[in-house]
């Protein structure tokens, strides 16, 4: 199936086979292996993009559900040289080991700074009047949907406020 | 040049020492750590050559003798290329460092989930569709998959009797005599075992996700029939492997295979499902301890007992006694473990093989011997600390367990502890404290690496040692820009390329050590090389900033090089150290829980390490490295359990979903204090292993924890919440 997809800016006309996920179309077909298969069906995060603003698990959707959208993967965070200020984070922090599952990680965490400063409430949110506060329980709720078997999570967290503070 | 080197004793004043300051154990950037965050990196599958075909490994559904209906019919759907069934496809994946073949053949299967085919097709999705298609029965053989009807194997017995064990449990003042099971638990790393297989004439070149790639190497080799030289892995990154990527596994040989008799390149990936089941696990565990003591708290008898599974044929049993035999001084003491053959998945290395289940159920008898005598948790373990090893009687190469308990304790913050359990409530909570000593034997294994110095005055680090997460790159350039006096900007790390010299591998928290200090000799022959020029003996040269200095003669590299280029090799290899000395690591885990007493829940509050581990290379990344394994320790505590079918011994919960890794939520801040150490019988860097370190014990922190906040025992791992409320009134 004819599939248009824009991903980092950069507009890609695909011929794909229906059964094609985003994630191995991303991986497979336009080599932007950044995003990673950890589980492929939805468990790990790592291959977590952000899709017309929101993150969700791209091994879960086909690619040609997502026809004329607009995609950043771990790719297109940095500016260039210069690095996004969660991925600087990330390295001051050491919020990462084996990496594997640092591109999910980075692209949820950066979505979801998003949705924090959105006001959109999660399962520990206490108070919905107001302006959403970023505690490390907020953090911890909502990028519980990445793992890390390395257990990078001190590290990652730390990242996390670090980068909310810029 | 090589320089050859093995760790005899203390003394190896012929070599040069680190700096206390220098660029060694520096707070850095992991090396690389900007191509992880940008996505640059790539792992074994995202090698995609021109070609690409796509395989995909079928498993049994049953046990025995195995029946494929309908071959013919899948290889004739579109796209399809081969369906493989080939006497030299392997069962499972090698143990650590067999350097052989793996049992191999698939016509029958001998567990749940062995693979039993390949599919191979233009596509990953025809080839996944069309294996799902392929009709597979087996005979339904009744082999043993319980523990307890398994068959115990003579020649897998391990007993060790010092004085008269049973006469001390007998006339014990104090006697803890208790049961404790651990699950099967597995590696679970986050990138699934994946190949991808190409052939030039008799050569092949496997990208492969893979530990210890000298003995990969040989076992691909051997699984092939081919000799040892026509085999290239690479592995530049690995997507971690806490043991279960030691040996190669099943998509290595399929991928290989499939590649040669098709003549394209061939990717074969497990599936998440199927990394469950292929890859080794960690044996479950049942483990009795007796703890013989005085009121005093001082033991008078220490007996450990423990039974454990693997699958026929594989020579592996988890050495769950190992740190039985020298954490604690007593007179008596009993050590014996026994395995029973059973068809589960094969059992093999994960994180911390032996302490990590062994010390985890000790520390918490422990416990139970410090309630029983009402001593303090931290006492009662400095009461029992031997002055050399207890059974052996052989000197420790350096000792700290005692600076950790104490040191941990004033940490973490443990003198207004109340001694009795249930003291302290928050609304529907028990809030409580526990602690654990870790302990870790610490071991060298062969490594050698290549160091060149350019004729540019820049250094290239070259080793076919790999990075698993463990922090390879940086430490190992870290160790060569401090033995040639130059920036770490300055250096290149090459590695995980069997075309360069073989490392340690990844394995057993013996990469650093080994392979770092074959890094440190490679220097050191260039070292030797270069006082040759400057006209002096290396012991009078310095080296820094890219100039060389001896006496009153100072010379930049690059002048001196002449437009030369220098290399030097080193060769480490394990010496009489290991029988002169008992080496380990040490440490004291520490941490605060709350227990819920309506719905048994488990919520870890504060973690806090301290760790003993010989001169650390790199703060940053040790301190990740401890830090994960404190959180495997939460999970061996509190989540991880992978269940066997009762009837044919398949992994029920062979996913990251019903399979309960911790994550985000679970993980409080996990502190660090890794003490200022260096053990001298460690060689010229004088460090240690740090990668296992932190689950040997810390799960038990948690358990006495629980016991502390609510007075409920848990002695059947995890503590989920059921097993809480059973004892929660």
């Amino acid at each position: 199936m004819q599939t248009t997809l824009t991903v980092n800016g950069t507009r890609h006309q695909l011929d794909l086979d229906p059964r094609v996920t985003l994630l191995d179309a991303l991986r497979d077909h336009l080599c932007l292996t950044g995003s990673k298969k950890g589980c492929d069906h939805g468990q790990c995060g790592a291959c977590t993009v952000i899709a017309d603003g929101r993150r969700i698990n791209a091994c879960l959707t086909l690619a040609v559900m997502h026809d004329g959208a607009e995609l950043v993967t771990v790719e297109g965070l940095a500016d260039g040289e210069s690095l996004s200020p969660l991925q600087q984070a990330f390295l001051d922090h050491d919020g990462m080991q084996c990496g594997y599952c640092t591109p999910g990680q980075l692209c949820s965490a950066t979505a979801m700074l998003e949705e924090v400063r959105a006001g959109r409430a999660s399962h520990v949110t206490g108070e919905l009047e107001g302006e959403m506060r970023l505690t490390r329980e907020e953090i911890t709720e909502r990028m519980s949907g990445n793992l890390c078997r390395c257990a990078c999570y001190s590290g990652i967290v730390a990242a996390i406020e670090e980068a909310a503070t810029k | 040049m090589t320089l050859d080197y093995q760790i005899d004793g203390p003394e190896n004043d012929d070599l040069a020492k680190p700096s206390q300051d220098g660029v060694i154990g520096a707070d850095m950037e992991r090396r690389d750590g900007r191509s992880k965050v940008t996505g640059a990196a790539r792992y074994a599958a995202e090698h995609l050559p021109e070609g690409l075909l796509h395989g995909f490994l079928k498993r049994a559904p049953g046990l025995g003798a195995v029946r494929i209906e309908n071959a013919e019919e899948v290889r004739a759907m579109p796209g399809v290329k081969l369906v493989l069934r080939d006497a030299r496809m392997i069962r499972n994946a090698a143990q650590g460092t067999a350097g052989e073949a793996p049992v191999q053949g698939v016509e029958t299967a001998d567990y749940v989930g062995q693979p039993v085919a390949l599919v191979v097709a233009e596509s990953f999705e025809t080839a996944w569709h069309a294996a799902n298609r392929l009709k597979v029965s087996c005979n339904g053989a009744s082999l043993p998959v319980l523990p307890e009807n398994g068959e115990a194997d003579d020649d897998m017995q391990e007993e060790s009797v010092t004085g008269e064990p049973e006469a001390a449990f007998a006339e014990a003042e104090v006697l803890v005599d208790e049961t404790y099971t651990t699950p099967a638990l597995t590696s679970a790393a986050m990138e699934p075992h994946a190949a991808v297989a190409e052939w030039d004439g008799d050569h092949i070149t496997l990208h492969a996700s893979l530990q210890m790639l000298r003995y990969n190497r040989d076992e691909l080799a051997d699984s092939l029939g081919i000799a040892s030289d026509k085999v290239r892995l690479r592995a530049p990154f690995v997507g971690g492997g806490f043991g279960s990527k030691l040996g190669i596994s099943a998509e290595c040989v399929a991928a290989a295979l499939a590649a040669r008799e098709l003549g394209k390149p061939v990717r074969v990936v497990q599936h998440r499902r199927q990394v469950f089941e292929v890859n080794t696990r960690r044996t479950e565990t049942r483990q009795r301890i007796r703890l013989a003591a005085g009121q005093d708290g001082k033991l008078t008898g220490i007996g450990h007992e423990a039974r454990l599974s693997n699958l026929p044929g594989e020579a592996f049993a988890e050495p769950v006694l190992q740190g039985s035999y020298f954490t604690y001084a007593a007179p008596h003491r009993l050590l014996r473990s026994e395995l029973v053959r059973l068809n589960r998945p094969a059992a093999g290395s994960v994180r911390a093989p032996g302490e990590a289940v062994g010390v985890t159920a000790f520390e918490v008898a422990m416990d139970e011997l410090a309630q029983k005598t009402g001593l303090d948790p931290v006492e009662l373990r400095l009461r029992n600390l031997p002055e050399t090893d207890p059974v052996s009687d052989t000197p420790f190469s350096s000792h700290r367990l005692a600076d950790c308990l104490t040191r941990g304790r004033d940490s973490f913050g443990w003198q207004d502890r109340p001694t009795q359990p249930r003291q302290h409530r928050e609304g529907e909570w028990w809030i409580g404290t526990g602690m654990a000593a870790a302990v870790r034997v610490n071991m060298v294994m062969d490594a050698e690496a290549q160091v060149r110095l350019t004729p540019e005055g820049r250094a290239v680090v070259e080793t076919d040692m790999t990075d698993i997460g463990t922090g390879s790159y940086s430490i190992l350039g870290q160790i060569a820009a401090e033995g040639l006096g130059l920036a770490v900007q300055d250096v290149d790390v090459t590695l995980g390329d069997t075309d360069l010299p073989p490392g340690s591998g990844s394995g057993g928290s013996v990469g650093a050590a080994s392979t770092g200090t074959a890094v440190w000799l490679a220097c050191e022959e260039i070292r030797r090389h270069i006082a040759g020029l400057m006209g002096c003996d290396a012991s009078d040269l310095t080296l820094v900033d890219g100039f060389a200095i001896c006496g009153n003669s100072r010379r930049s590299l690059v002048e001196l090089l002449a437009g030369e280029a220098v290399s030097g090799r080193g060769k480490l290899e394990p010496g009489e150290a290991l029988e002169k000395v008992r080496q380990a690591t040490w440490g004291a885990v520490f941490s605060e829980v709350a227990v819920n007493d309506i719905t048994g829940e488990v919520r870890v509050r504060r973690m806090h390490g301290t760790f003993a581990v010989g001169r650390v290379l790199n703060q940053r990344t040790a301190r990740s490295q401890a830090q994960g394994g404190m959180a495997w320790g939460l999970g061996l505590a509190l989540t991880e359990n992978m269940t066997h079918d009762r009837r044919d011994g398949h992994i029920v919960n062979r996913d990251l979903a019903e399979y309960h890794v911790p994550v985000h939520a679970d993980v409080p801040h996990l502190d660090v204090q890794l003490l200022e150490d260096a053990d001298p019988w460690a060689g010229p860097l004088a460090a240690k292993g740090i990668g296992e370190l932190g689950i040997c014990g810390s799960g038990s922190a948690i358990l006495n924890a629980i016991h502390h906040a609510c007075g409920v025992r848990v002695r059947d791992l995890p503590a989920t919440p059921d097993r809480l409320l059973a004892g929660l009134t």
